[in-house]
């Protein structure tokens, strides 16, 4: 019998129990002992919203690195395509990492279906990556070069989906934060992505070549800051994490570093070398601390009952009031 | 010494008392299944969903049928939350309740007028000498010096009886009555019987009972109980409302009852009320005893208790029985079934000795044991202690936890020079000689301790054959399983091979007191490679066959003549004909709800007891709704839905002519055939030891006085002197005060009694997995008690802690004029196994009913303060400390 | 018609309909010929806290004892459903007005009162955890309710928050997620499932759920003839966010109380509109990476 036991606290109840001191008698009417009414997601921060954040980094890179490619800008093209190569790289790595049983990870590609995100998106990475790798091996051998070029315009046009798919992925659950804001949050992603990898081509880039990924830097953060601002106008109580706690404060560095890359960089970024380069690393960082920043907001929501039952309670006194 | 017991004593031997001087078996009258023919269900010292809860079914079954459900506790349960009503009562206070509701009734005239004329004691009248009890709460004939009752004065005018359960051996009043107890006064005191049928002589148990519960009025339930006046008045409606012709009413109850220094009285008062509400013998009325473990019945049927041998025939005394015609002359009544003893007893005799029982030898009735006094589970407690018991069996038992006082169970077992425990895991009881309390505390030295303890794995029920006897005296059959794994054997395969060895080691012997074993009948055959005895043979024994070897089919075939042989007489029929009866497996959907054809059930198959009572006194059901059992006027017998606990042929109008004896004594009009009356007893004449009707008395330590009687606790209890057992000081005296609030204690649906079994599974353990005290708000927050945190709780005894459950379900109590806050505990923890924690034993005391010789600890008083218990030789300290500062002495809580 | 339309009702393109999926469950799953959809209907009035669902279930699907945390959440030590609890037991102690109980017998004026209820997975119609999973290790049996196959599940977790009633968890041991299987082993041979074989007031009744749908409605309708106003269903109702849970209940408080959402919904319901703004999105930033270049460099 005591095989079975397993001795490893209350690990499996993913409900997360309130602090110890309350009376016996539950101590909020509206839930149970104050846990979670759903399971919070099991993802680890690092591997997960880090994957969020290098997944839509390559992905827009990759874009960016085509686009280059395509408008004659080789030197650009050739740093970007590293990046989005890198990056994915690490994206699967961390992918990987992150399943239960990794050994197990060939069994995505037993099946295709659209209901899930996460089919998806194994579908649209195993496309994405060998074709991001085929380009960046190409360019970096010099061999079969059309090919490798061909390789690479197809990256881009994946690229667009594996910097977008994930706002699927995690909205797709019923994690208060992303599935409140599942309508905002594919253009949240692209625009963080844009703004990701426009501001690491700024990093990299030679002045000269730096435009594009200036006016992708652009673009994305300005998209990036005006969605999110929607989404804290429009998640109601749920918007409480995207303020507040682990999350507010995350987004609050990233609107911040945001704001500040784009200044730096909008000013002065295709004229000053340094300010280009801080710039892009503030627009980076901000993108990173956006993607980890709702991720934490999304725990935050989980584990707090009142994020799940409020919104639904307010849609049933909706509806009782539509009823009447 | 040869000390036998099982733990029926500490559970529920006070039901046996209670329910057998009532009615004449102590055994539940009823089965859980006819719960759901309840109009009303009153469940009271009974935690039915927790502890029964597959019982309890029935209970949800009546619910839905309309039935009333109340729940009478000192703690709201998870049977509380069923219940329609909710009763939060001061533990230890139930006979002012149910003495409240019997007054109600008197006084009301709502008593079920016919029932109660015809069915019980109620006319009968009371002889010359007996006083009820006065101010100082004693009855006539009590006797300080030792404590106890002379009951003779309790008798009938003009006759004497004999009870069929309890005191049966009336040793202290013949004692007095200077006949040393020969003869008992023979036949010639069992006069005729008087009774007043308009129950207006002031003598007749009727008035007696009238006056005797008079001052249990609502204000001095109120007071004791602490259970509101309306609340109450409320309860006694539903009662009256809920019995008569058309309705029956159940009660059911458990140990919250038994385990009382006064515990035959609280069942004993239940028993008065059906009584007189007419329930007993009904569909859906009926006192239900909800028994504890599988076979805990069994184990008071055919028991291993000092008092009693097989079939409740009364164990001999010393001082009175030299012969068995002595013995039956003491023990048996002259009229009913119980005077066919004579039967029972030698066809017992026949069946453990076989050819060597003969007339001759008094049927080796000399080869009994003799009693000298109460040998009860303390008693040997105390004994070992002294030194005089120097072996001991744990067979399935736990007392280091799950009797009162652990702290005197591990020093009596200490003082032993051999120790032998059969269970499944390394229990408490097994290992406290390196590793209990006192070795942690320095007070014992493992090295010092002389008793050798020998350990064997026991086999479980599912890896043997053998039968289980249910709370609703069902006997049934469960098979093997599996193989034993190991060295794991069962009870029978060691008590056989065991007794075979003995057997050998004294073949050779002349004395005449290995006599005794070595004439036993030892013969069971066996199977298997580990010569498991065949477990059948056994039964076949128990059922009993004549002596050309055919089986017996019923008890009222035995005989006294040596002719028949059987292992216990209520058990007769289980194996009829030679097939196996508790083995049967009819499904419910085939047979009506008493389900006579799933197993077997003592007496006779009988499932609804004193079922004739069902029928009116010619015949006929008082009403189609409650109809189970009539007289069928055209086939000339006793008919219905259930076996009638009855002579089958016997008319309603048969009346005994004067000079008849036994059964034919008995009238067509008396349902309860055990008793020497024929009737129902209101007013119990003899058998209960102290007193003929029930009285409120405080436990020993009460946290409030006694509002009704000078007399603070039962008189006539049992008490144990030794500095390990100390008492408290009466309350309002200087010291009572260090120990200010009530304790209660139940059981928990996830864990089973001491926790031998449930403490190491895992899947049981998780669910219930720290010992916790529960308090209510207002107790947290006069002590500073915080939930999820410790508290550590002391008594005279021993000094534990437990995890703080702050919760509602704990209800403080105003009692006459003062706050009673009551902490409630579940006891099932101890030292070892997967979940651990304190005993909550270490606080109880040894302390006993005097009728049935089980323990209070039910009820007690402790202290409570925040926090963990010290450790190690601190933890002594603080108990004697306590001691010291109350002023607790060898004498308190010691007065009569 | 309510103000909120079902998610059938919903889904508007062929693309929901795929992603929603049909209110048979069975036969929404591909299978053609099936026994009828069976399921729980768990009356939790008559539940007495025995924890015997939560044991059978643990004793007859193997699964492991996970710890032995003293919560102090009343007699509740199990906490939640997870990968090492199946069935979970909730306990919720309330001060509360009784209605149809007699006002003398209240303990004080406040009220009082115990709930239990056996909580456990609802088999939605339209199962989030099911659609989500990437591997196809869920999967919709013959009798309409939802399995894991461990042999094939990876551990992705993607199920887990998924679930909008978090049923789901990763056992930390062996790195796959486990759920109540409706006991799909017993129900193959005719058996009903081990919880409601040792449930033993019939608190959870197992059935095929139409019928189990009509029973309730008449305990329900009793239980307000007597009174009890308080009692309501929940999960029963086909048309509500999941398409109706294969295991409901009867309960005497608001589903939050007992730790259930109030208004559940399949995360997938608004899956199109997700996949519709991703490729929106997508399309952006392709545009956005051709805009870019578009325009020299500033010198
Ligand atoms: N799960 C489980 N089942 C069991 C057992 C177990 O340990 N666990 N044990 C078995 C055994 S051995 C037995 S004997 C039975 C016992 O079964 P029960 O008799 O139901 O056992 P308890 O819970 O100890 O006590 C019953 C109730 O009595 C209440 N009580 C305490 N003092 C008083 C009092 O003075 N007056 C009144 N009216 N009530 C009082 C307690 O609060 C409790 O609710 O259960 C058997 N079944
Ligand atoms: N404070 C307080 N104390 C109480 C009570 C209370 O309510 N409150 N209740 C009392 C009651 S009613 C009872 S019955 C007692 C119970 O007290 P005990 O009988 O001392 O305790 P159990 O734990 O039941 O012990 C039974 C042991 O038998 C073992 N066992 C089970 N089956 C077999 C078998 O087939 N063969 C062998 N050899 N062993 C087996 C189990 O593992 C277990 O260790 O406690 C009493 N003590
Ligand atoms: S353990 Fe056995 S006796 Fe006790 S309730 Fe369960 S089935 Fe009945
Ligand atoms: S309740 Fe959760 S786990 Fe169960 S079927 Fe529905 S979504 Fe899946
Ligand atoms: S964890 Fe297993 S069952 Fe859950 S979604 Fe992933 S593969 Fe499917
Ligand atoms: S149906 Fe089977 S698997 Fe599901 S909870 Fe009940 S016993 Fe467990
Ligand atoms: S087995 Fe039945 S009564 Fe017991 S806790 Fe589970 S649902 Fe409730
Ligand atoms: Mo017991």
């Amino acid at each position: 019998m005591s095989s079975l036991a397993s001795h490893n606290g209350h690990g499996d109840s993913g409900h997360v129990p309130p602090p110890k001191g309350q009376p016996g008698q539950n101590p909020r009417p509206d839930s149970y002992y104050g846990m979670s009414v759903i399971n919070p997601p099991i993802w680890e921060e690092r591997e997960i919203a880090g994957y969020l954040f290098l997944g839509g980094l390559s992905g827009a890179s990759a874009i960016l690195a085509s686009a280059a490619e395509l408008s004659g800008r080789h030197r650009l093209a050739g740093r970007v395509e590293l990046v989005a190569s890198g990056t994915i790289s690490l994206s699967l790595l961390a992918l990987v990492k992150d399943l239960g049983r990794p050994e197990r990870f060939i069994n995505m590609l037993r099946v295709f279906k659209p209901t899930s995100p996460m089919s998806v998106g194994t579908w649209i990475l195993s496309t994405y990556a060998p074709l991001m790798f085929g380009a960046t091996a190409s360019r970096l051998s010099g061999r079969l070069l059309p090919l490798g070029r061909a390789a690479g315009l197809g990256a881009g046009l994946t690229g667009s989906l594996v910097s977008t798919y994930t706002a699927a992925l995690i909205s797709d659950t019923a994690v208060p934060a992303w599935h409140e804001g599942h309508r905002e949050m594919p253009f949240l992603f692209a625009g963080s992505s844009a703004m990701a990898a426009g501001g690491f081509g700024l990093l990299l880039a030679p002045r000269a070549e730096n435009s594009p990924a200036w006016r992708m830097a652009m673009t994305g953060g300005i998209v990036e800051l005006a969605v999110e601002r929607r989404l804290e106008q429009r998640l109601g109580t749920v918007a409480e994490t995207l303020v507040s706690g682990t999350g507010g404060e995350r987004l609050k560095l990233a609107k911040g570093l945001a704001a500040g890359g784009l200044t730096v960089a909008g000013l002065l970024g295709r004229r000053n070398r340094v300010a280009a380069a801080a710039g892009g690393a503030a627009l980076v960082a901000a993108s990173a601390f956006t993607r980890f920043g709702i991720f934490a907001a999304g725990m935050a929501s989980s584990k707090d009952p009142r994020y799940t039952v409020e919104p639904q309670r307010a849609r049933l006194r909706q509806r009782l009031r539509g009823d009447a | 010494i040869v000390q036998v017991e099982n733990q029926a004593r500490v559970c529920h031997s006070s039901t046996v008392v209670g329910l057998g001087t009532s009615f004449g078996r102590g055994a539940s009258s009823t089965l859980p299944g006819d719960l759901q023919n309840s109009d009303l269900i009153v469940l009271e010292g009974s935690n039915m969903a927790e502890a029964h809860p597959v019982a309890f079914q029935w209970v949800v079954e009546a619910k839905n049928r309309g039935a009333t459900i109340i729940h009478v506790d000192p703690h709201y349960s998870r049977t509380s939350a069923l219940a329609d009503h909710f009763v939060p009562l001061r533990a230890g206070s139930d006979i002012a309740f149910l003495g409240g509701i019997i007054n109600y009734v008197l006084q009301s005239g709502s008593d079920f007028r016919e029932y109660v004329l015809a069915y019980t004691n109620a006319s009968t009248i009371i002889g010359e000498e007996f006083s009820d009890v006065d101010a100082e709460g004693l009855f006539s004939g009590f006797d300080p010096e030792n404590r106890d009752y002379d009951p003779t004065s309790w008798q009938y005018e003009g006759a004497f009886v004999a009870a069929a359960s309890g005191q049966r051996d009336q040793e202290g009043s013949l004692r007095r009555m200077g006949t040393d107890g020969q003869g008992q006064g023979g036949e010639e005191s069992r006069g005729e019987i008087t009774r007043d049928e308009t129950l207006e002589h002031p003598r007749c148990v009727y008035q007696i009972l009238k006056r005797h519960f008079a001052d249990y009025t609502p204000e001095m339930v109120e007071r004791v109980c602490g259970v509101p006046q309306d609340l109450f008045l409320k309860v006694c409606e539903l009662f009256i409302a809920n019995s008569g012709r058309e309705r029956t009413t159940a009660f059911v109850h458990g140990v919250g009852w038994t385990q009382h220094t006064i515990g035959s009285q609280y069942i004993r008062c239940a028993s008065i009320l059906q009584l007189l509400l007419g329930n007993m013998g009904r569909p859906g009325g009926g006192v239900m005893a909800m028994r504890g473990h599988a076979s805990i019945q069994g184990s008071s049927d055919i028991p291993t208790l000092f008092d009693t041998l097989m079939g409740y025939i009364p164990m001999p005394h010393a001082h009175a029985h030299e012969d068995l015609q002595a013995f039956l002359a003491g023990d048996a009544p002259k009229r009913g079934f119980w005077a066919n003893m004579s039967d029972y007893m030698v066809s017992l005799l026949k069946a453990w000795w076989g050819e060597v029982a003969q007339s001759e030898n008094d049927f080796c009735f000399d080869y009994l044991p003799r009693l000298t006094g109460s040998h009860g589970t303390y008693d040997t407690v105390m004994e070992q202690i002294k030194g005089t018991v120097k072996g001991y069996f744990l067979f399935g038992q736990n007392p280091a936890v799950g009797s009162a006082n652990n702290r005197m169970q591990r020093l009596g077992m200490s003082k032993l020079d051999w120790l032998v425990v059969r269970d499944f895991s390394l229990i408490e009881s097994a290992t406290w000689w390196k590793d209990g309390p006192e070795i942690e505390s320095g007070e014992m030295r493992t090295e010092d301790i002389a008793t050798e303890v020998f350990f064997f794995p026991a086999a479980a029920h599912v890896e043997k054959d053998g039968t289980f006897t249910n709370t609703q005296r069902m006997v049934q059959w469960h098979h093997q399983a599996v193989e034993p794994q190991d060295e794991q054997r069962s009870e029978l395969w060691f008590m056989y091979h065991l007794g075979n060895m003995i057997r050998e080691r004294l073949a050779d012997s002349g004395e005449e007191r290995d006599r005794p074993v070595l004439d036993l009948t030892w013969d069971y055959p066996t199977h298997g490679r580990f010569v498991e005895p065949i477990a059948e043979a056994v039964l076949a024994e128990i059922n009993g066959y004549t002596a050309d070897g055919s089986y017996l089919s019923s008890y009222t075939e035995l005989k006294s003549d040596g002719s028949t042989a059987c292992g216990c007489w209520i058990y007769c029929g289980a194996y009829a004909d030679g097939i196996n009866h508790t083995a049967r497996r009819t499904p419910a959907r085939e047979q009506n709800w008493t389900c006579s054809e799933w197993a077997w059930a003592w007496p006779a198959n009988r499932r609804i007891l004193y079922n004739r009572a069902s029928a009116d006194p010619d015949g006929k059901p008082w009403s189609e709704r409650k109809k189970l059992v009539w007289w069928d006027e055209d086939q000339g017998k006793w008919t219905g839905y259930d076996v009638p606990d009855f002579e089958a042929d016997k008319r309603p109008d048969y009346v005994p002519p004067p000079d008849a004896t036994g059964p034919a004594a008995l009238a067509g009009t008396d349902p309860f055939i055990m008793q020497a009356d024929g009737r129902g007893w209101l007013f119990a004449p003899a058998g209960v030891a102290d007193g003929p009707l029930p009285t409120h008395y405080e436990p020993q330590d009460s946290p409030v006085p006694n509002p009704m009687y000078k007399r603070q606790r039962n008189p006539a209890r049992q008490v144990f002197v030794h500095p390990n057992n100390r008492y408290q000081p009466d309350p309002d005296t200087p010291g009572a005060e260090l120990y200010p609030f009530a304790v209660t204690t139940y059981r928990l649906t996830e864990h089973f009694t001491a926790g031998g079994m449930t403490r190491w599974t895992p899947y049981l353990a998780e669910l219930q997995p720290a010992f916790f005290c529960e308090v209510s708000p207002e107790l947290a927050a006069l002590r500073g008690l915080q939930h999820g945190d410790w508290a550590t709780l002391v008594s005279a005894r021993g000094v534990i802690e437990a995890k703080v459950m702050v919760t509602d379900r704990m209800t403080p109590l105003q009692i006459d004029g003062r706050t009673v806050h009551t902490i409630g505990m579940p006891y099932h923890w101890g030292r070892n196994g997967y979940t651990t924690g304190d005993s909550m034993n270490e606080l109880s005391a040894m302390v006993c009913d005097p009728s049935s010789y089980i323990q209070e600890v039910k009820c007690l008083a402790v202290d409570i303060q925040p926090g963990r218990r010290p450790q190690g030789p601190a933890r002594t300290e603080m108990m004697l400390d306590y001691q010291r500062r109350a002023g607790i002495t060898a004498e308190t809580g010691m007065e009569v | 018609m309510s103000a909120t339309p079902s998610p059938l009702e919903q889904a508007g393109s062929p693309l929901d309909i795929v992603l929603v999926g049909s209110a048979d469950a069975a036969k929404g799953a591909g299978w053609e010929e099936h026994p009828p959809r069976m399921g729980f209907f768990t009356d939790t009035s008559i539940c007495i806290g025995c924890k015997a669902c939560e044991v059978a279930c643990k004793e007859w699907n193997g699964v492991p004892e996970d710890g032995l945390d003293w919560t102090g959440f009343s007699h509740d030590n199990t906490q939640g459903l997870g990968a090492d609890s199946w069935r979970h037991v909730a306990f919720v102690e309330q001060r509360v007005p009784l209605t149809g109980h007699d006002p003398n017998f209240q303990r004080d004026t406040d009220g009082f009162r115990w709930l239990m209820a056996s909580d456990v997975c609802k088999h939605c119609t339209h199962a989030a955890c099911l659609d989500v999973c990437p591997t196809g290790a869920i999967f919709r049996t013959e009798f309409g309710t939802v399995v894991v196959q461990d042999d094939v599940c990876n551990g992705c977790g993607y199920c887990v928050p998924a679930c909008p009633y978090g049923v789901l968890n990763r056992r930390e041991d062996d790195g796959g997620v486990h759920k109540c299987t409706l006991c799909y082993d017993r129900l193959g041979v005719g058996e009903e499932p081990a919880c409601a074989k040792a449930c033993p007031t019939d608190s959870i009744q197992f059935g095929v759920l139409d019928e189990l749908r009509e029973r309730a409605d008449q305990r329900l309708a009793t239980m307000h003839a007597a009174g009890v106003t308080e009692a309501r269903l929940y999960g029963r109702d086909p048309d509500d966010g999941v398409g109706g849970d294969g295991a409901f209940f009867l309960l005497l408080d608001e589903p939050e109380v007992y730790g259930l959402p109030p208004d559940p919904v399949v995360t997938t319901r608004d899956l199109g509109r997700m996949w519709r703004n991703v490729g929106w999105a997508a399309l952006s930033l392709v545009s956005l990476g051709v805009l870019s270049v578009i325009g020299g460099e500033r010198s």
